[in-house]
């Protein structure tokens, strides 16, 4: 009964944009805890793996991807990594937030607005936070010399939006489904934490053995982490670019459709 | 179709026929008539359970129908929900307001969701603060108002866009006297300009006050339907006598009295007392005392919704 694609309505821009003075309260009221888990936390990270751990790796190119350093290893798959971190944390608990706690979006859906332009707007936001904090991380990190072209960055920066945008949309529509946040646990245990470890962030994906290496090669992760470093590292591989690049545009459209249904349902009964 | 001449017509702000709601297996609403014309104030008078809440949600078009037609301000809620909605105001039963906003931001918010300007809102949100009461909370926090302002707030929230048709959903439920006497009040003033009202309540005073039609609701079906006055003369009497005898034991005297005074009238037996329909009470009072009957309490009073709701479904409405 409920359609994605109704005969009269709001368009989408014109319900997302509706929304841009609760998204504003929303940023006024969290920007100060964002600064600290966005710059403050993967900072620690860099310093801690990359400039102290990294002190004790050898920077072999042959073995590191290409790298000349562990921290020029480690610097693109960690921001590609945190813009999944980030993407998650804000489609976890806001979202059942808003569904069960503070019912926020039963009151948005008594208005002309509709599920599909509530994860619009969430999407906004979440791209927002992602611009910011890797964007930020990226420039902090410009004068080490982790770079390898002038244009790669920018297109990593890109990868890492649409790798975090990947699962926003994964997570948001998971969200939308499970009645307990116990199951959060499930998604941060048994999902977030081993892609996060093996995903080729800390390490390349090769020395996870053929096998293990093709599973880390099945997740969206590692698309974002290793199109993420082939730009920055000016190692690209065009066709292989191409092919994450299509995964992770295709996981985010996915998680677009897996969302809106997921809200759809969720709030119809 | 009958049912859209209707609605041309009368500028009938809801119509429903043979309007279901299913949650899964279970039927909640199981088939209702429903007429609301412009300028009216209407209710669903019926004890929880009975399907109000499910009816709201449809009629406020973010629930699906399950069976039956249902039009809001003639448009079809499947096809033109958000062209209905964005002439509602609605005033849930469980609060929907956003603790983390304060109380201006609530409302200012909310108007935004309708697309109405900035400037616009602002000057609504001001207008609604004074008409609540709550200018002087405009910067407050909603967790620390009480359950009466948050009630107030909803209903402030709700008519931001300057609703058609305002529906409301137990809107005095849990709030002490006080703040239900100051919620009416504010209702009766939204009534007397013009705004259509819809309420339900489980509150037979509630329904009288401020209804001028009504359905009594129970077990997802319509018992009955009019005004308060016309269903109480209908299905009552226009006073009712209330017999209280002492402690009741297991042999249980309700019952044996019962048979002495039942040619008085209609009787009803609660556990507590035995309610006597009878147009005159303090003939039934001269009466059962001539049986020699003597009970420890007597209360002659005029008969309310209560008493029509215990006759159509032998049940009391807040149990
Ligand atoms: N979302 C739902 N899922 C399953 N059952 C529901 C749901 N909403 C209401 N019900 C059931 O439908 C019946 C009517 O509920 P409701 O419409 O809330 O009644 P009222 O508002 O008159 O108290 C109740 O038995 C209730 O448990
Ligand atoms: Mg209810």
């Amino acid at each position: 009964m409920a359609s994605t694609v109704p005969d009269t309505g709001l368009s989408l821009v014109t319900g997302t944009l509706r929304q841009t003075d609760y998204w504003w309260t929303v940023f006024k009221r969290t920007w100060k805890g964002g600064v600290i888990n966005s710059f403050v936390s993967p900072l620690f990270y860099v310093v801690a793996m990359g400039v102290l751990l990294g002190g004790f790796i050898a920077g072999d190119p042959a073995k590191l991807e290409g790298a000349t350093s562990y921290l020029a290893f480690i610097v693109p798959g960690l921001v590609a990594t945190h813009a999944m971190t980030i993407a998650v944390g804000e489609t976890t608990y806001p979202v059942m937030g808003a569904v069960k706690w503070h019912k926020t979006y039963y009151s948005m859906i008594a208005t002309p607005l509709e599920p599909r332009h509530l994860v619009a707007a969430h999407m906004m936001f979440v791209l927002f936070r992602l611009a910011t904090a890797c964007g930020v991380f990226m420039l902090v990190l410009a004068p080490f010399g982790v770079f390898e072209s002038w244009w790669g960055p920018f297109l990593a920066f890109g990868s890492q939006l649409l790798v975090g945008m990947a699962f926003a949309g994964l997570v948001y529509g998971y969200s939308t489904r499970i009645r307990s946040e116990s199951a959060f646990g499930v998604l941060f245990r048994l999902g977030v934490l081993p892609l996060t470890l093996f995903s080729g962030a800390f390490f390349p994906i090769s020395n996870l053995g053929p096998v293990l290496e093709w599973v880390a090669r099945l997740t969206p992760l590692w698309h974002g982490v290793n199109l993420s470093r082939m730009f920055c590292l000016d190692t690209v591989d065009w066709p292989l670019a191409a092919l994450n690049a299509v995964v992770l545009v295709a996981a985010v459209v996915v998680g677009w459709f897996w969302s809106v249904s997921g809200l759809e349902q969720r709030l119809a009964d | 179709m009958p049912l859209y001449r209707v609605g041309a017509v009368t500028e009938s702000m809801i119509l429903a026929r043979g309007l279901r709601k299913s949650f899964g297996d279970f039927e909640a609403v199981k088939g209702i008539d429903v007429d609301v014309r412009r300028g009216e104030a209407f209710g669903f008078l019926g004890p929880n359970g009975a399907g109000k809440s499910s009816t709201m949600r449809m009629i406020a078009s973010v629930s699906p129908i399950s069976g039956g037609s249902l039009q809001i301000l003639g448009m079809d809620p499947a096809t033109d929900g958000p062209a209905i909605r964005g002439r509602l105001g609605v005033c849930p039963q469980e609060d929907t307001l956003d603790n983390e906003l304060n109380v201006r931001d609530n409302l200012y918010i909310y108007g935004r969701y309708f697309g109405i300007p900035k400037g616009e809102v602002n000057s609504r949100v001001d207008e609604l603060l004074e008409f609540v009461s709550l200018t002087e909370k405009a910067k407050a926090k909603v967790e620390d108002l009480s359950g009466g302002m948050k009630r107030r707030l909803t209903i402030a929230r709700s008519l931001v866009n300057r609703p058609d048709l305002l529906l409301l959903d137990e809107p005095t439920t849990g709030l002490d006297p006080q703040a239900r006497h100051v919620l009416w009040d504010q209702l009766f003033r939204l009534k007397q300009a013009g705004v259509t009202l819809v309420i339900t309540t489980h509150y037979m005073d509630e329904a009288e006050q401020l209804c001028d039609r009504l359905v009594v609701m129970d077990k997802g079906l319509i018992a009955a339907e009019g005004s308060p006055r016309q269903l109480i003369e209908e299905h009552s009497t226009r006073e009712v006598t209330e017999l209280r005898f002492g402690i009741t034991d297991e042999t249980n005297p309700h019952e044996l009295i019962a048979e002495k005074v039942e040619d008085l009238g209609r009787l009803e037996v609660l556990p507590d007392r035995i309610l006597v329909y009878s147009p005159d009470g303090e003939e039934v009072i001269a009466k059962v005392h001539e049986r020699g009957l003597d009970p420890i309490g007597v209360l002659v009073r005029r008969s309310t919704l209560e008493d029509v709701f215990l006759k159509l479904t032998g049940r009391t409405l807040v149990d």
